[in-house]
């Protein structure tokens, strides 16, 4: 049941106002995305047709606490065939952006922010790793990027991961 | 295998993560990550060898939006000028594939070629950022029908097996968000491509190894299914059939699934 009360007729032009997010209101609803999702075609609670729509009603609660915004897996399947330019996967980041500055995120990436942030990269290098790269005649590894760690000190990540 | 192609490729150790896995909570900056490497090969007068096709996405979209929007890039200057940083233009961005197919190009490899693998029948994968989104590839390949990977695996005289849904993405990127799905994704492509009597799946993506390689034993044990199927980086192949030694050159210990039954091939063939 959806209640025009719960609402927010702004949600859509927010969205447009983030990186990518200019073309959602084209969407026309003809279901190109969802058709060649292979998420959609494993677990159906993912469904970007129906992602674009409620954001288009203004479902901005249910769309921002959501799991299903996370399970894009980035593949710009649905961003390339899409007839109407919609650029959905920029709009699935512009939708996961806003959650985040909104305090919802998904514990994965805010275990891959933290470890970014810290070691400016995915992973912990140890002197283990490096080790091995110098038996197979490869330069070692920085253990620790503080650039990057300096980068995301004032943005969404940094926020997010204290 | 670069070396051995005439390619001379310099370690960055300044280099860090492409911004790829903080895009999902905070693109800008991802956006500032990206731009940071591409000043690092800048100052260097190099340009960029990727190996993964995530990084080679993102280095590649990052360079396209810092060039034809100053504002973006003033607000990202901002950024970096707190490292005292600066984005500059002028850094090509392509994965190693890419480069060897358009750099070096398929007939320029195929004079190094020793061995003919003739006798070898592979499939590929090549991972949806190799192709996508396509407007930041300037027309290289064709991300709804790819040949580029499939004419350097063929140029070893190898067969190529196509098999269903090639295309098909291997969901590493939602593997921490929901791994049984990833998984069954991954599963997909196993069973599609073990269909057809093939010594390996070739991929050209550290990321789409570890779906289909690295996890390939839980798949088999979550499934109740058997595999069995090496999953080859595509060097390592390039490298089997310019003679190298598997093992001490090629890296073949590293492979999470034992490729002995491709290599005893080999031998038997010699």
């Amino acid at each position: 049941m959806i209640n025009t009360k719960d609402l927010d007729p702004n949600f859509r032009y927010e969205v447009a106002k983030e990186p990518g997010g200019a073309n959602i209101m084209r969407c026309f609803a003809c279901g190109t995305c969802t058709a060649g999702c292979p998420v959609r075609a494993i677990d159906d609670k993912y469904n970007p047709r129906k992602i674009i729509r409620m954001v288009l009603l203004g479902m901005r609660e249910r769309v921002l606490k959501s799991d299903f915004i996370w399970l894009c897996s980035t593949c710009y399947t649905c961003y390339d065939r899409c007839p109407q330019g919609v650029h959905l996967t920029d709009i699935m980041t512009a939708l996961k952006n806003i959650a985040v500055r909104e305090g919802y995120v998904h514990p994965s990436f805010r275990e891959q922010a933290r470890l970014v942030g810290t070691f400016g990269r995915l992973y912990e290098v140890e002197d283990f790793d490096n080790k091995k790269r110098e038996k197979m005649g490869l330069p070692p590894v920085k253990k620790r990027c503080d650039e990057v760690t300096r980068i995301v000190e004032d943005t969404d990540v940094k926020v997010m991961t204290e | 295998m670069a070396e051995v192609l005439d390619l001379k490729l310099t370690d960055l150790e300044d280099f860090a993560c492409c911004g790829f896995p903080v895009k999902s909570t905070d693109s800008g900056a991802s956006l500032v990550m990206a731009a940071r490497n591409l000043s690092i090969a800048a100052d260097r007068g190099l340009d960029i060898c990727s190996l993964c096709n995530a990084c080679t996405s993102v280095l590649t979209e990052a360079n396209r939006e810092l060039k034809g929007n100053k504002e973006l890039r003033d607000e990202v200057n901002e950024e970096l000028g707190k490292i005292d940083m600066e984005y500059k233009p002028g850094v090509k961005v392509k994965h190693f594939s890419r480069i060897l197919y358009e750099d070096i190009g398929p007939d320029a490899i195929k004079e190094r070629v020793t061995k003919d693998l003739g006798d070898f029948s592979f499939s590929i994968h090549y991972g949806c950022h190799y192709l996508r989104p396509k407007k930041i590839y300037e027309g290289f390949d064709n991300p709804e029908d790819p040949r580029t990977v499939d004419e350097l695996v063929e140029l070893t005289g190898a067969k190529v097996i196509d098999y269903k849904n090639r295309l098909q993405c291997c969901g590493g990127a939602i593997l921490g968000v929901e791994e049984s799905i990833a998984l069954k994704m991954a599963k997909e492509k196993l069973d599609n491509v073990t269909t057809n009597d093939v010594d390996a799946l070739i991929t050209i993506c550290p990321f789409c190894s570890i779906m289909y390689e690295d996890n390939q034993r839980k798949i088999e044990s979550n499934f109740d299914v058997e595999y069995k199927l090496p999953v080859l980086y595509y060097p390592q192949l390039l490298g089997l059939a310019f003679g190298l030694e598997a093992r001490k050159q090629l890296g073949f210990r590293l492979n999470k699934v034992r490729p002995e039954a491709l290599l005893k091939k080999l031998e038997g063939d010699e």
